[in-house]
C-alpha cells in the first residue's frame, strides 16, 4: 500500500510499505478513507522532535472504515465508519478512568518513537491499538469532511477554550490562527466568550477568524502586548490561549533572541507567543496552552505570571472525552469543522503538500488528503 | 523487611566498622600517587604565591591531597560509601552484599493486590513481560528451573527456590548456587492508596560473574539493568490492566534508503 514515510528535516516520501497486520488482540485494521496533516506534523517535518527514524509513517488524524478487528475488540465490526482519536488509549488505566485519555499510562500518542513510535494514518491502510476504547462510529448522513477533525484539532481546540473557564464578559486571546487556533476561536465563542481576539500574521488565517467574530491583530504589523492592553481597557485578556507552540515566529528582540538560541541548539523551543501571553493576560486569568513544547524553554516571565496568580492549562488532548459531545453539536449543526478545509489533495501528493503546508503557500490552512 | 536485608545490613555493619581500626585505605594505587604529587605541587605553588589569602588557600588544598596519597585514605570517598581501591578477595567476602549489583523498581497497578500476586506466583507467567525469559517450568511449591536469552543471545539456564511467600504481599526467591549469575530478589505488593490499585516493588541483587573489572562493568551497565527490570514491570502493568502488552512490532515501514514511488 501507499504510505507518506519520514525521512528527515523536510523530507517526506510517499513510499510503498506492507499493508498493516493485526499485532495485538484490541486492535483493528482500518482503510482510511479520509486523512489530513496537522500543525504538528509540522515539528515532525522541521525535525523539532527527537527519535524519528527514517521510513516512519506519518500522520494522526484520521478516518475510514474498519477492515478486520482482533479477538478482544467487540464493539466495531468489519463495515463501520469510525473517527480514529490521535490519543492512543487504554481506557482502563488510572488516567483513563479519570477521563485524562492522553496520559495513558499503557499507551502512547505515538507521535516519534520516544512517545510510541505508532505507524501513523497518512497511508491507505492503518493498525489502531485499543480499538475498542478509542474509535468514535459515525452514523450515516455526516460527510468524512463533516467528522475528520475529531480526530484531533477540533476538540483540541475546543479543550483550550474550555480550559479558559470563561465567565460571563470574559475577553478571549488566541495566538495562533491555524485550524487548533480556528476552533478554539470558534469554540470560546460557543462556551459564551464575550469577546474573541485572534492574533496571526497569514492574512487567509486572520480574514477566517474575522468571519468568527473575532476582532485580528496582525502581529508583522501591531505590537501585540499594547495592542491588547488598549483593546481590553487596560485590563488585559480574562484568558490567553497559546496555539502556536515552540516554532513561534517573531520579529521581536526575544523572538530573535529565541530564534537564535534554537540554531545554536541551546535550546529546544521558541515561547515567543507564550510570553505574550503571560505578559498580556490579566491579573487572576488564565493562560491555556495547546500548542505543543517539546523541551527546554527560555526567559519564561515565571515571575510575572506568579505576581499575577495567573493559572496555566496546558498538555495534550483527551480526544476520547470530547468526542460524542462535539459530534452531537455537528450533527445539530452548530459546529461546521468544514470551513478550515483549504486544500484537498490525493494522498500521492504528500510530501508537495508538506511543503506548501509549511510555507503557507496559496492561503494555506489545512491540506485534507485522499487515498 | 525480607530475610535478604536482614542479611545484607547485618554483612555491611561487620565490613564497615569491627574490621577496621585505623584509616581505610579506600584511594587506589595510580590515584595515591597522582594525589601526591599534585599535593606537593601545590604546595610548591602556595610558597611562590604573594598574595596570603591564595598561598593559604593553595597550601591547604596541596596539604590535604598529599596527606590523602600518602594514607590512601580519602574521607570524600568514605562520606559517599565509594573508592577506587580495589578490594582484597577476603574483604569482599566478608563485605558480602557489598559488591553485589542490586535493582529497585516500581510500579502501581490499578488491580488489586491478590490478583497481581497471583499473576505473578504463577511463575510461568515471567515470559509474557520479563523480556530475556525465555521459559519458566515449575519444579514443585517452592523450586522452579529458569531459561533466559542475554541480548547477546546466549542461553542461561538456572534453579531458583521462593524461600518466603505471603500471599497478596510478598514473594521472595534466590537462585541455587550452582547458577552462573547467583541472585536474590523479592518483590512487594502493597494495597495503593484511595483505592489505585497495587504498589508493586522488585527489588534483585545479583552477584556479576567474573572478575573485579567483570564486577565494575557491570555496576556501569546496572543503570541499564534496572532500566530492563523497570520495562518489565511496565509490560506487567500493561497485561494486567489493558490486557496486552504495547507493541509496534510488525508494524509497516518503508525501507531506509528506498527511492520515493
Amino acid at each position: 500500500m501507499k504510505a507518506n514515510c519520514w525521512f528527515g528535516k523536510h523530507d517526506v516520501r510517499l513510499c510503498e510499505v506492507p499493508e498493516p497486520q493485526l499485532l495485538s488482540p484490541r486492535d483493528a485494521i482500518v482503510r482510511v478513507t479520509l486523512t489530513s496533516i496537522c500543525g504538528s506534523d509540522l515539528h515532525l517535518y522541521d525535525g523539532h522532535v527527537p527519535s524519528m527514524q527514517e521510513g516512519d509513517v506519518l500522520g494522526h488524524e484520521f478516518m475510514g472504515e474498519v477492515v478486520s478487528v482482533g479477538s478482544a475488540v467487540e464493539n466495531l465490526r468489519p463495515g463501520d465508519r469510525v473517527v480514529v482519536p490521535f490519543a492512543i488509549s487504554c481506557g482502563r488505566c488510572f488516567y483513563c478512568r479519570r477521563e485524562l485519555w492522553s496520559l495513558c499510562d499503557n499507551s502512547n500518542p505515538g507521535y516519534s518513537h520516544m512517545l510510541g513510535g505508532y505507524a501513523g494514518g497518512q497511508a491507505e491502510m492503518v493498525r489502531v491499538p485499543f480499538a475498542d476504547a478509542g474509535p468514535l462510529k459515525i452514523p450515516a448522513g455526516l460527510r468524512d469532511e463533516q467528522v475528520l477533525f475529531l480526530s484531533d484539532v477540533l476538540p483540541t481546540g475546543y479543550m483550550a477554550a474550555e480550559n479558559c473557564q470563561i465567565q460571563q464578559g470574559d475577553v478571549v486571546a488566541v495566538w495562533g490562527c491555524g485550524p487548533v487556533g480556528q476552533f478554539a476561536i470558534r469554540s470560546a465563542r460557543l462556551l459564551r466568550a464575550e469577546r474573541v481576539i485572534a492574533i496571526d500574521r497569514e492574512p487567509a488565517r486572520l480574514s477566517m477568524a474575522a468571519a468568527a467574530g473575532a476582532d485580528v491583530i496582525d502581529f508583522s504589523a501591531e505590537h501585540v502586548t499594547e495592542r491588547l492592553t488598549e483593546m481590553t481597557g487596560g485590563r488585559g485578556p480574562d484568558a490567553c490561549i497559546d496555539c502556536v507552540g515552540l516554532e513561534a515566529y517573531g520579529r521581536s528582540p526575544d523572538a530573535l533572541y529565541d530564534r537564535a538560541r534554537t540554531t545554536l541548539m541551546l535550546a529546544t523551543d521558541r515561547p515567543t507567543a507564550l510570553r505574550q501571553a503571560v505578559k498580556a493576560c490579566r491579573k487572576g486569568g488564565v493562560v491555556s496552552i495547546a500548542g505543543v513544547y517539546g523541551g527546554f524553554v527560555d526567559k519564561l516571565p515565571l515571575g510575572a505570571a506568579f505576581a499575577k496568580g495567573l493559572t496555566f492549562k496546558m498538555g495534550q488532548t483527551h480526544v476520547q472525552r470530547y468526542l460524542r459531545p462535539l459530534l452531537k453539536r455537528i450533527e445539530d449543526g452548530t459546529i461546521d469543522p468544514t470551513f478550515v478545509i483549504t486544500h484537498r489533495v490525493p494522498l500521492e501528493f504528500a510530501p508537495e503538500a508538506f511543503d506548501m503546508f509549511k510555507h503557507k503557500r496559496d492561503g494555506c490552512v489545512k491540506i485534507v488528503l485522499t487515498p | 523487611m525480607t530475610p535478604i536485608e536482614d542479611a545484607s545490613d547485618a554483612e555491611d555493619v561487620g565490613a564497615g566498622d569491627a574490621f577496621h581500626a585505623g584509616p581505610e585505605v579506600n584511594v587506589g594505587g595510580f590515584e595515591r600517587g597522582a594525589s601526591l604529587t599534585v599535593g606537593m605541587a601545590l604546595l610548591a605553588l602556595a610558597l611562590s604565591q604573594r598574595r596570603a589569602r591564595g598561598a593559604f588557600a593553595l597550601s591547604l588544598l596541596g596539604a590535604y591531597l598529599s596527606w590523602r596519597g600518602a594514607t590512601g585514605h580519602c574521607a570524600l570517598y568514605e562520606a559517599l560509601d565509594t573508592g577506587s581501591a580495589e578490594d582484597e578477595e577476603e574483604g569482599r567476602l566478608a563485605a558480602g552484599a557489598h559488591d553485589d549489583v542490586s535493582i529497585e523498581a516500581a510500579a502501581t497497578i490499578a488491580r488489586p493486590p491478590e490478583e497481581v500476586y497471583g499473576f505473578f506466583r504463577r511463575l510461568e507467567n515471567a515470559p509474557r513481560f520479563m523480556a530475556f525469559i525465555e521459559a519458566v517450568q515449575v519444579i514443585d511449591a517452592t523450586r522452579s528451573r529458569w531459561v533466559a536469552r542475554t541480548p547477546t543471545g546466549q542461553i542461561l539456564d538456572w534453579k531458583a527456590e521462593i524461600i518466603e511467600d505471603r500471599p497478596g504481599e510478598l514473594i521472595a526467591w534466590r537462585s541455587d548456587p550452582g547458577a552462573l549469575v547467583h541472585h536474590a530478589g523479592a518483590v512487594r505488593f502493597r494495597p495503593a492508596p484511595g483505592g489505585r490499585g497495587t504498589e508493586v516493588r522488585l527489588d534483585v541483587e545479583y552477584d556479576p560473574p567474573g572478575s573485579a573489572l567483570g564486577r565494575t562493568v557491570a555496576r556501569l551497565f546496572g543503570s541499564a539493568t534496572e532500566y530492563r527490570v523497570e520495562e518489565d514491570l511496565r509490560r506487567l502493568k500493561q497485561l494486567l490492566e489493558a490486557g496486552e502488552t504495547a507493541t509496534t512490532r510488525g508494524q509497516p515501514r518503508c525501507p531506509a534508503s528506498v527511492p520515493p514511488a
